[in-house]
């Protein structure tokens, strides 16, 4: 009944010039508060959901585009150099909503519960980490004695083909990987994939002998960037140091350029996600996820197109790996646990399977919580911490807690309430996927 | 030639002969019912046809072709196309998209003209969905283009579903019970638009049907199955009268005369 | 007395221990004889040459030492396996479904446990005990363990699964994931707030670090230790005990049958008058009470505990099953000895049989592999049966 109601106000809102007058509202209040406090989460969280706004309110395409490409690229970039946590922040979302695409195509368009989808991800990121690092120098090193003064294997620059390679090489393990397996039922699927996600981990983190491929737990490091010329750093702190209120670092401009990569990146998967959904392609996926029987009666070859979704998927996957490795310039077996594969998970099955905005919403949500939330819960648990306060009815003084309470490391408890209670209350998610109408020619039948 | 012929073949579950050295033979362009009590292994027959079930032994041949061994997509391509018994649509997908997707081994489009929406995609997608609308209006599904399957009422599933299977351009059309469950209303319809098919595509037609009005009125021949056997076949003035026939479906001592009420 | 023995099916009571000794010495055989084998030929080669060097000994020799005390260990986490599989097989049998959650009932119920013991260790009652108390209190804590994981099973089904139930295959998956997960963060919020602590350590208590040797056989300059420790007694013979109580309970008793029919038909067991719903809700019971024992067992064995101690040994039980047969109790069994056979043996040797470039840490995905290879190429199992199915 609560919902029907505001779904009532915001019907009435949603009409004519008051739809813009709401979402510019909403981007000009968002951008404000930041500007003004860019220390407060809730004025971020403002800013943030603009974009939902942008994508809710009946706006025309072209105010949407502009509107996206004035948020993305303008607004908040700079609101991310002026707070550089911030900056971490839409750089994560950036990531995950890139991967959370890629495994919408797996498990929203072809019906795949891949739980191992890190595997790929880790196999992009080690390329570029060998390839991009001094590893190749250091393979008969153990992890820890090699001398610090090796060259480099290939420049700074190659990352860029890189990411075509970490796309080929992600691409043809998703083939590999899936051609004994993708015949299997649903959830042994799900089980094998757990286990080949497990198998790339501990391959990482056990390649440092007898050859050091991978420089175990240790991980590798210091993986290059592609080079930023000064003149880049000059001009864009010429163009916006005013605005921003300081210099930028090269280092916070580099941090900027891969949110940037980030977003083409999202946007080329979504450009290819979208294009193939709706063709013979797409339409065969969904009659495989929803009844393969049916499906294979139609001439639906099920393994290969099983295949092109895996391996589309991986390719995407390993795209980012590149992307990470290069902007990180660190890596190692932690980032690619079953607990990444489930956060990434859960990211589609918050936003809905199968439903690219939803995924994207998905993804942004799930980082702010995990990111902000629980960091700030941490932090204010913190301060319990250090202050005299009590818990009042049992007399629990906050200063015993212990300090192995911190719930900046409590993702497992957001992954699972968020796989359970949307299974529970809303299978298909926040942004339900939706089939596209069509407009039949009614005279063209005759 | 005939377009398909099966020798011979049996299929087992565990001790059971669902199918038990069954030998057909069909040809080109007619109309044959398979009619048999429950459990005669009609519906195993078709399976069995169709790929999801490999004989024990036998043969089967379209066209001079076999097709043991083969998948059943890859025996959908080779021009077999069925609906299933308990309706099988795609349920979350709208009536043209299910229409579509039943095109899909004739569609040609690579994934780069998928990528780029080049010309040759583009055209095909309309021309698809144009064909798509066409057998709609063929099978008598009006204005319902957009909605999904699911939320159709019975009798229009059951025409979605043989419009699917058109959109295969078929050389033969596997029908597992497509009348069950129609008024009378509706089966005249549905008999009428098997007839259509046949005259006007020139698919042949296989179909199980447990109606007796249908099959009597459609049927050229009569293939009649029972405990996994072929018990007989023939026109169906023959099978009217055949003893074995009447007494698989009423058990041994029926009356005569009743069963005579029964069939006319 | 005599109406009630003429009752017990003795039977059913026999066949278990006789399924569980042949497997164990089967494993335990086969194992062996590979492990040797390997030994002898790669004694010819320069690994053979090498651990010359390093150890004095041939690899035979080596080999040879370490077999008894591998065989127990293997026969011990083996059984451990199985007890944890049991639950996974049953539910998969009545439900088609696979609980994921069942690693976080093992862990729950290994923390119960330990914590009452640490409990006690508190308040000094440990350290004077006599050793039948000792005994007891190890009973009372194994006990409490299956109690808690029991309880939380059912309370796990009944929340996130029961309304699930007519959804498609994968939603209650998904949602048994969730619940894994979740499991993980609450075992680790508990243990924070109360204790502050993320490892825990089961106390020492009795004699349950002693060993019981029997005797050393000569061989060459070295000699082979036979002994078996008494942790190891005791996990294999409470692990003895509840795998036959379980046989007894499915295979001779009317609730058994009545799981059984479940398992096979459920539709046409609530024709017969059977309550599904509890003999689901009793499956879950019972295969969180045995996961809960299971869980005491294995902090007894390994001693240290965290709230992460589940996902490995539920991963692994699982491929257990799968590997004996999903659905099929023998199986379970079967796989779990086998499995912790497989594991010991190569986490033993592996590293000295490839010169240490696969180490033991290789071991862990040595049950993945197995998995996946048994999935892909046997799907039923060792003991499944390969019927086809109908469309």
């Amino acid at each position: 009944m609560v919902s029907s109601y505001f779904k009532e106000l915001f019907d009435r809102a949603n009409q004519g010039r008051l739809a813009y007058f709401f979402v510019i509202a909403h981007i000009f209040a968002g951008t404000y508060l930041v500007y003004t406090q860019p220390r407060s989460n809730l004025a971020f969280l403002v800013l943030i959901t603009s974009f939902l706004s942008l994508y809710f309110f009946r706006t025309s395409s072209r105010f949407k585009l502009v509107a996206g490409v004035v948020l993305a690229l303008v607004i908040v970039p700079i609101v991310g150099v002026r707070n550089i946590f911030y900056l971490e922040v839409i750089f994560q979302i950036a990531v995950f909503a890139a991967l959370a695409l890629g495994l919408n195509i797996v498990v929203g368009f072809a019906g795949l519960l891949d739980l191992g989808y890190v595997a790929f991800y880790a196999v992009g990121a080690y390329l570029w980490a060998f390839f991009g690092s001094q590893q190749f120098y250091v393979l008969h090193f153990a992890p820890g004695t090699q001398p610090s003064d090796l060259p480099f294997l290939l420049p700074g620059d190659t990352f860029y083909m890189f990411i075509l390679v970490g796309i080929i090489v992600a691409g043809v393990t998703g083939i590999i990987l899936g051609l004994p397996v993708l015949r299997l039922r649903g959830d042994y699927l799900a089980i094998v994939t757990l286990g080949f996600g497990e198998v790339i981990r501990v391959l990482a983190n056990n390649l440092d002998k007898p050859l050091n491929f991978t420089n175990g737990p240790q991980g590798i490091t210091p993986i290059q960037r592609p080079t930023m010329p000064d003149m880049v750093v000059d001009w864009f702190n010429g163009i916006f140091g005013g605005v921003v209120g300081h210099d930028v670092s090269p280092a916070n401009l580099y941090n900027l350029m891969f949110y940037l990569y980030a977003l083409i990146m999202i946007i080329v998967i979504i450009f290819v996600t979208r294009r193939l959904n709706d063709s013979k392609i797409g339409r065969a996926w969904t009659a495989v996820r929803e009844d393969e029987t049916a499906a294979i009666a139609q001439g639906i070859p099920l393994v290969r197109m099983k295949l092109t979704a895996f391996a589309v998927g991986a390719s995407f996957a390993g795209a980012m790996g590149v992307l990470l490795a290069a902007s990180r310039t660190f890596i190692s077996p932690e980032s690619f646990s079953f607990m990444q594969s489930i956060g990434v998970l859960s990211m589609v099955i918050l936003g809905g399977a199968g439903s690219i905005p939803g995924v994207i919403l998905g993804a942004a949500t799930v980082t702010i919580l995990n990111l902000q939330v629980l960091q700030g819960f941490s932090l204010y648990l913190n301060e319990l911490r250090q202050s005299d306060a009590v818990i009042p009815i049992i007399n629990f003084a906050w200063k015993d807690l212990s300090t192995q309470l911190d719930p900046a490391k409590y993702q497992r408890l957001l992954f699972g309430l968020i796989l359970i209670l949307m299974m529970i209350f809303r299978p298909a998610g926040l942004i339900p996927a939706s089939r596209r109408k069509r407009e039949l020619d009614r005279d063209e039948t005759k | 030639m005939a377009l398909l012929e099966i020798a011979n073949i049996t299929k087992t579950f565990g001790g059971l002969k669902a199918i038990s050295d069954v030998t057909f033979s069909l040809d080109k362009g007619r109309i044959v019912s398979i009619i048999g009590p429950n459990g005669a292994g009609k519906t195993t027959f078709f399976n069995t046809l169709t790929g999801i079930y490999k004989p024990d032994s036998g043969t089967i041949k379209f066209n001079g072709k076999s097709l043991v061994g083969l998948r059943p997509d890859q025996i959908a391509a080779c021009g077999i196309a069925r609906t299933f018994q308990n309706i099988r649509l795609f349920p979350d997908m709208s009536v043209i998209e299910n229409i579509l997707v039943g095109m899909h081994i004739h569609l040609k489009q690579s994934a780069l003209q998928t990528l780029l929406h080049l010309p040759g995609f583009k055209k095909e997608e309309k021309e698809a969905e144009q064909k798509a609308a066409r057998l709609m209006e063929y099978v008598g599904l009006k204005r319902v283009e957009n909605e999904l399957a699911k939320n159709l009422p019975y009798g229009a599933q059951r025409r979605l579903e043989i419009a699917r299977a058109l959109a295969a351009d078929p050389q033969l059309l596997l029908l597992d019970e497509p009348a069950a469950g129609m008024n009378p209303q509706e089966t005249e319809d549905v008999t009428q638009l098997f007839r259509n098919i046949r005259t006007d595509l020139g698919i042949t037609i296989l179909l199980i049907e447990h109606d007796m009005r249908v099959v009597m009125n459609i049927s050229e021949d009569i293939c009649v199955m029972d405990y996994g056997e072929k018990i007989a076949q023939g026109p169906p003035s023959e099978i009217r009268n055949n003893t074995r026939v009447i007494e698989a479906y009423l058990g041994r001592g029926a009356v005569a005369g009743q069963h005579e009420e029964k069939l006319q | 007395m005599k109406q009630f023995l003429k009752r017990i099916n003795f039977y059913e009571l026999v066949r278990p221990v006789g399924q569980m000794l042949t497997f164990s010495v089967g494993s335990a055989v086969c194992m062996s004889v590979i492990a040797v084998v390997l030994a002898l030929i790669l004694d010819q080669t320069y690994i053979g040459a090498d651990i010359m060097e390093k150890y004095r000994v041939t690899l035979f020799t080596y080999t040879m030492i370490n077999l008894p005390q591998v065989v127990i260990d293997g026969l011990t986490i083996g059984f451990v396996y199985a007890a944890i599989a049991l639950g996974y097989t049953m539910v998969y049998g009545v439900l088609e479904f696979i609980n994921f959650a069942h690693s976080e009932i093992f862990a729950v119920g290994a923390f119960v446990g330990v914590e009452f013991l640490i409990a006690l260790g508190s308040a000094g009652v440990l350290s004077g005990a006599s050793l039948p108390m000792a005994y007891a209190y190890l009973t009372l804590a194994i006990f409490l363990g299956m109690l808690a994981a029991g309880g939380l099973a059912v309370t796990v089904e009944r929340v996130a699964y029961r309304p699930l139930r007519g959804a498609s295959r994968l939603v209650p998956l998904i949602s048994a994931i969730g619940v894994s997960f979740l499991l993980q963060d609450v075992i680790r919020l508990v243990e924070g707030v109360t204790t502050g602590q993320f490892n825990r350590i089961f106390p020492t208590f009795g004699n349950f670090d002693a060993r019981i040797i029997f005797g050393k056989l000569a061989m060459g300059a070295s000699k082979i230790t036979m002994g078996i420790s008494v942790k190891s007694i005791i996990v294999i013979v409470s692990a003895v005990l509840m795998l036959v109580a379980l046989n007894y309970l499915v295979n001779a008793t009317r609730i058994g049958k009545a799981i059984r029919a479940v398992a096979q038909d459920r539709s046409t067991a609530s024709l017969m008058g059977i309550n599904v719903n509890r003999i689901i809700s009793l499956t879950f019971l019972v295969g969180g009470l045995l996961g809960g024992a299971a869980g005491v067992l294995y902090a007894l064995k390994f001693t240290r505990i965290d709230p992460f101690v589940g996902f490995f040994p539920g991963l692994k039980a699982f491929t257990a099953a799968v590997l004996g047969g999903i659905g099929n109790m023998t199986g379970a069994l079967l796989g779990g000895i086998v499995l912790g056979m497989l594991e010991t043996f190569a986490g033993s040797y592996m590293g000295v049989f490839t010169m240490g470039a696969a180490g033991s840490e290789y071991k862990d995905i040595f049950a993945f592999s197995i998995l996946i290879l048994v999935l892909i190429f046997r799907p039923q199992g060792l003991m499944g049966k390969h019927v086809g199915q109908k469309a």
